[in-house]
Formats: structure tokens, C-alpha cells, sequence
């Protein structure tokens, strides 16, 4: 009995280790070991910490990395405050017939690629855009304006990009709640604020926590959102490691890049579980 | 007066949950009100809590009314059914949330939440969390976090309904003693007669969102005001039949559907004819009766099975000749040890323990 549950283990873990084996340990120890090679004078390759140091000397490189990690710290904090009260109104006020409703109603944008959502956000915000047609047309301008390619835009564009993925912890975390805890708490002299702070915020924590991170990894490793809403003082790191790989084709300094924002993610990821005292095996469930 | 309800009615989708309901409640009293599941107790209650406004009357407390103003406003607490205590928060912290909602200094705060844990029976258990505690722990706290708060009316929602037998009976006990020693006033809900019984200055019986009566516990039980109470409040057995005779002396004959023949006080305007409805307490009955005692109607009657069940045992016997279903009271002095299943025995009930209503009262109960 115990024999033949080993062997069901080994079968159906095996691929799963092979998975992460192959495609994600083995190219980042590769990367790993890249990330500290440079060709010397004689074009040889040797073992140096130069691709690391380049980018403590190069001020538009680290600029560009903390900028990333705040806007991206900026975009997490939003999304939350943006995605609570969507949750809050299809868990707790919106009729149970709607819920389902609703709740698709927040899954139907994620149907169509990010590519396309990108692009449908710049036909509506350009300069020669539907909201500048209209907000002429209403003559509320007298010249359209360029709403694209500034920092405002970029981070709605990330918050978009980002609600669902806040929005379906939040929810469930939400369904758990007990309703009575919510009408105890009124009944014992809260409001509005406290009720927030002292009974929805803490229930909700391992959801809001698990909600975090996501949005905030794939805002940090975002390319696309950045790179086509955002303006050209707008960069993103992401930019950096392309331009790195792709148009300098040195690919032993984007591989650095590629560990230092690894890095960055790992210790804001940590930070953040510290400061709300949430266990990562806990936020996972 | 702490709390005056006047004709309160609420609509839920053309379905009357409560409706005209009326009553006072004087200052320091256990106020209960008792009735089967689905009557409208929660909803009378979370209207006196600001949950849900009343479609239509008032309810005021302390003379004040209360119409629009929100639960958080009232001078009323409520402890809900399955309690609602915050498990995010320690026992002191669960106390401590609705003081720190009125801006209460925090020394004051650590002291009121102290003595009200001594006063509960908890004291030292500030610290725990709410998973580590029992259910009747549990229970006390959330007590706790409303008295603290001295509230003119603490409202009790079926608050032992979670609990075992024994631990309920225990918490019966205490809750009545606690609202005597604390005097504020208590209106408590609950499905379960004897917990009405035991504990309440008086209690309302509400039947179908409206209130059948409302009077003290014993006169609950001895004068029952409509057919409703009569069944609900205790047990009793029941005879359909039609008077035959009145006499001056405030009793009359009846002959029930059985056949059965009965000589009963009534209260009330009754004519030859009437279809009533006869009720009487199993400890009205009296086993073998003296033969030398005048007054009782005597019959005949099979037993069918003996329910021992200590203090309150009983038995289950057919009259003479009939299927019809009765209880006994069988009191355990070891007088009636000989009885056994299937004996005939002599029956006999006094005059004036019998309850009689016309039929017509009948239809809403
Ligand atoms: N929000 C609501 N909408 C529609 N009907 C409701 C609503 N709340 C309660 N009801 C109905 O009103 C009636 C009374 O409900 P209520 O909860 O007051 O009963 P209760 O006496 O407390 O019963 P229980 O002892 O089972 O708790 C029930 O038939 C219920 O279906
Ligand atoms: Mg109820």
C-alpha cells in the first residue's frame, strides 16, 4: 500500500519537477553564471563583477530600477484601494442574483490580450482621441490635448491591467466575512472608517496580502503597459533589460538587470509580508 | 419606561413579518418574547436594534424616538445569534472595541474591561484569543462587550440556541442572575419555552408576527389568553367538543367528539351549543384519585407507555374506549411504581383546572 503511494507520487510529481527543473531553475542558473562574465580587452570572456558595478555608476540604470519599485509599490497600493470597494459591493450590497453577474462583468476585459487593452486605452486617450473629440465637440477644450505618454497615464494603465487580479482575493476573502461581525461592529458604536480599519482590513489580510504581490510582480515585470502608455521619461527596468538583450545584445549585462530586479521583487515581496505579519505559506491558501 | 414599541408593522414583499405589534417594558425587567421559528422575533428585535426600520408605528427609548437613527446611535445593544464576536481580536479587545468607539480614555478603558471580565466570571482571560475559548466562555464575552457599554436596553437574540443542554440550563441560570445583580433591562428572544419561563419578568407570546399575550411567566401558564399560548406554553392536552349545559356557578357541561362527558369552570360568555376547545395540564390529572374527594371528573383510561424522564415523567394513556392521545403527570414518590403499560387506571381532574375557548379562536393558532 504505502509502496504503491510512493510510486503514484514520483509519477505525478515528475513532470511538475521537470517543469520547474528545465525552464525555470537550469536557465537561471545559466543567467546567474552569465551575469557575472565580461569580454575583456582580448575578447575572451572572464569572471568579473563589472555588470553589477555598471549599474551602481550609470545613474539613469538605478534611477530607473527605484522609480520602477516605487510606481510599482504606487500601482499595488492603488489597484487595493481601486479593487475593495468593487469587492465590497459585489460580496456584501449587490443582490445574490447579481454577484455572478458582476463578478464576470470584472473577468470580461481579461478576455481579450493586453495588447488589445493597451490600444483600446490609446484610441480612447490620444490627442486625436475619442475623449479629445468629444470633450471638443462639448467645447470644454479648445485644443486637444495629449493625455497619453505621461506617468498619470501609465500608472492607470497598470492599475487596469491589475484590478482583476485584486479584485478575486479580495472577493473571496470578503465572502468569508460574516455579516453579523460587520453589523456587531455598527451596533457597538462604529463607523463607516472604523469598521474598515478594525474589522473588514484585518479579516481580509491574507487576501489583500496575496493580491498584493501578484499585482505587484507582474506591475514590476510588466513591458508592455510601460513601454507603450507611459511617455519617453517614463522608463520602466523592464525597458532596460530589453534594451539590454535585444538592442545592445549584451546579453551578460541584461542578465544582471535580470537578477537585481529578481532581487528587488524578493525583498519588497518580504518586507511587506514582515510589515503585515502574513505568512507566505498562510497567503498562499 | 426604558423601551415603548407602538403598533409596529413590517412588510417584507407582501409577506406581514411583524405586524401591529405594541408593548412596554419597565426599566430593569427581563422582558422575553417567546414564539415557534419564523414568527418575527428577529425582526421585531433588529428594528429595536436600527437594523431595519419599521414600515409603519414607533419605538422609542427612554421617551425618545428612535425612528432614523442608525444602530451605531442607539442606546441599545444586541448580541446576535451566533454571537458575532470579532476573531481577529482578543477577548480584551473584543470589549474593549465599542468603549475605544467612544473615545473612552485608555486607562479607563483597561480598567472597565477588567471588571466586567470579574463580573462575567472570566477575569484574567483578556489576552486569549476567541478560538481558544469554550462555548460558554464565548457566550460571557460577548455579554461582556455589550454591558460594558451600559446600554438602557441590551437586546438577546436565541444567544444559548448554540449551546449543549447542560451548559444551556447552567447559562440560564446565570444570565438571570447576572441581568439582577447588573438591573439593566434585557429583552430576550427565544424558541424555547422554559428558557422564557425561567428567566423573564414577563413574556410576550408571538405567534405569526403579532403577540397572542403578554403577562407574567405563571400567568402564562395558568391563564393562558388564547388557544395558541395554551399549546405553546407547556404542554397540555387538548379535547374539541360542544357545551351542553352552562350553570350559574361559572361552569358547564361538555361533551367532547369522543363522547366523553365533562363538568369544567369557563371564563367568559358561553351559550349551550358553543363548539369549544377544552385544554388541561398533564399535572391537573390525578392518578387513582380518593375516592372520598368530590369535584373531579373521573374516567377511565389504558395506559399506553410510561416516559420516565426523572422529575418530569409522564404517561401516555388512551381515554376509555377511544384512540385519543393523552398526558399524565406521574409524580416519582414510588406511589405509582405498580402501573404498568396496558393497565386500566382511574383518572380524575378537578372542575377548575380546566381551560376552555370558543373553536372560533381556534382558526389562528
Ligand atoms: N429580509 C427579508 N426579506 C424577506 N423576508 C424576510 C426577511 N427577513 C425575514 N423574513 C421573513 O420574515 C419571517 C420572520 O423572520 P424572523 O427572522 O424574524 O423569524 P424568527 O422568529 O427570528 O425565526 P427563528 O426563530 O427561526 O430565528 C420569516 O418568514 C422570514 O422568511
Ligand atoms: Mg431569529
Amino acid at each position: 500500500m504505502k509502496y504503491q503511494i510512493r510510486w503514484a507520487l514520483i509519477f505525478f510529481l515528475t513532470p511538475v519537477l521537470l517543469w520547474l527543473f528545465l525552464l525555470i531553475v537550469l536557465p537561471h542558473i545559466d543567467l546567474l553564471l552569465m551575469s557575472f562574465r565580461v569580454e575583456d580587452d582580448y575578447g575572451e570572456m572572464t569572471w568579473s563583477f563589472s555588470n553589477y558595478m555598471n549599474f551602481f555608476n550609470e545613474p539613469i540604470y538605478w534611477l530607473t530600477f527605484v522609480r520602477t519599485a516605487v510606481y510599482s509599490i504606487l500601482v499595488t497600493f492603488l489597484t487595493f484601494v481601486t479593487a475593495l470597494p468593487v469587492a465590497f459591493y459585489i460580496t456584501k450590497v449587490a443582490s445574490p442574483r447579481f454577484q455572478g453577474f458582476l463578478a464576470m462583468l470584472l473577468l470580461l476585459p481579461f478576455w481579450v490580450s493586453e495588447l488589445v487593452r493597451v490600444y483600446g486605452w490609446m484610441i480612447l486617450l490620444r490627442e486625436s482621441g475619442v475623449i479629445n473629440h468629444f470633450l471638443l465637440r462639448l467645447g470644454i477644450l479648445d485644443r486637444p490635448v495629449e493625455m497619453l505618454y505621461n506617468d498619470v497615464t501609465m500608472v492607470m494603465g497598470l492599475v487596469y491591467t491589475s484590478m482583476l487580479f485584486m479584485s478575486v482575493p479580495l472577493i473571496s476573502a470578503l465572502e468569508s466575512l460574516d455579516n453579523s461581525l460587520i453589523e456587531a461592529a455598527y451596533d457597538l458604536g462604529a463607523d463607516m472608517w472604523s469598521i474598515l480599519f478594525r474589522i473588514i482590513i484585518p479579516h481580509s489580510m491574507p487576501g489583500i496580502v496575496s493580491g498584493s504581490i501578484v499585482v505587484f510582480m507582474l506591475t514590476l515585470g510588466n513591458y508592455l503597459t510601460p513601454n507603450l502608455m507611459g511617455g519617453k521619461n517614463s522608463l520602466w527596468f523592464t525597458e532596460q533589460i530589453y534594451n539590454q538583450f535585444i538592442a545592445s545584445f549584451n546579453w551578460n549585462q541584461g542578465a544582471a538587470f535580470g537578477f537585481l530586479l529578481l532581487v528587488l521583487s524578493s525583498l519588497v515581496i518580504w518586507t511587506g509580508l514582515k510589515l503585515t505579519r502574513q505568512k507566505l505559506t498562510g497567503v498562499i491558501k | 419606561m426604558d423601551l415603548s414599541v407602538q403598533n409596529v408593522t413590517k412588510v417584507f414583499q407582501e409577506f406581514k413579518a411583524v405586524d401591529n405589534v405594541s408593548f412596554e417594558v419597565q426599566e430593569g425587567h427581563f422582558f422575553s418574547i417567546l414564539g415557534p421559528s419564523g414568527c418575527g422575533k428577529t425582526t421585531l428585535l433588529r428594528m429595536i436594534a436600527g437594523f431595519i426600520e419599521p414600515d409603519l408605528g414607533v419605538i422609542q427609548i427612554r421617551g425618545a424616538d428612535m425612528t432614523g437613527i442608525p444602530p451605531n446611535k442607539r442606546p441599545v445593544n444586541l448580541i446576535f445569534q451566533h454571537l458575532a464576536l470579532f476573531p481577529m481580536m482578543t477577548v480584551a479587545q473584543n470589549i474593549a472595541f465599542g468603549l475605544q468607539r467612544q473615545r473612552e480614555k485608555k486607562a479607563d478603558i483597561g480598567e472597565k474591561v477588567e471588571r466586567i471580565l470579574k463580573r462575567v466570571g472570566l477575569p484574567g482571560f483578556g489576552s486569549k484569543k476567541i478560538d481558544q475559548l469554550s462555548g460558554g466562555q464565548r457566550q460571557r464575552v460577548a455579554i461582556a462587550r455589550c454591558l460594558v457599554l451600559n446600554p438602557t436596553v441590551l437586546l438577546l437574540d436565541e444567544p444559548l440556541g448554540a449551546l449543549d443542554l447542560k451548559l444551556r440550563e447552567q447559562m440560564k441560570v446565570e444570565l438571570k442572575k447576572l441581568q439582577a445583580q447588573v438591573g439593566t433591562t434585557f429583552i430576550y428572544i427565544t424558541h424555547d419555552q422554559s428558557e422564557a419561563l425561567v428567566m423573564s419578568d414577563y413574556v410576550a407570546v408571538m405567534n405569526q408576527g403579532s403577540f397572542e399575550q403578554v403577562d407574567t411567566p405563571q400567568n402564562l401558564y395558568h391563564k393562558p389568553g388564547t388557544p395558541f399560548v395554551a399549546r405553546f406554553v407547556g404542554d397540555n392536552n387538548a379535547w374539541t367538543g360542544k357545551i351542553r349545559r352552562c350553570d350559574n356557578d361559572g361552569t358547564a357541561e361538555i361533551v367532547t367528539t369522543e363522547g366523553q362527558g365533562f363538568h369544567t369552570k369557563i371564563d367568559g360568555v358561553f351559550q349551550a351549543g358553543d363548539e369549544v376547545d377544552l385544554f388541561l395540564r398533564p399535572e391537573a390529572m390525578l392518578i387513582q384519585p380518593d375516592p372520598s374527594v368530590s369535584g373531579l371528573n373521573r374516567f377511565e383510561v389504558t395506559v399506553r407507555a410510561i416516559l420516565f424522564d426523572g422529575a418530569n415523567s409522564r404517561l401516555l394513556a388512551n381515554p376509555h374506549d377511544s384512540d385519543v392521545e393523552m398526558l399524565i403527570a406521574l409524580p416519582q414518590n414510588r406511589q405509582y411504581d405498580h402501573i404498568r403499560e396496558n393497565d386500566k387506571i382511574e383518572i380524575g381532574w378537578d372542575v377548575k383546572s380546566g381551560i376552555c375557548f370558543p373553536t372560533s379562536l381556534h382558526e389562528n393558532a
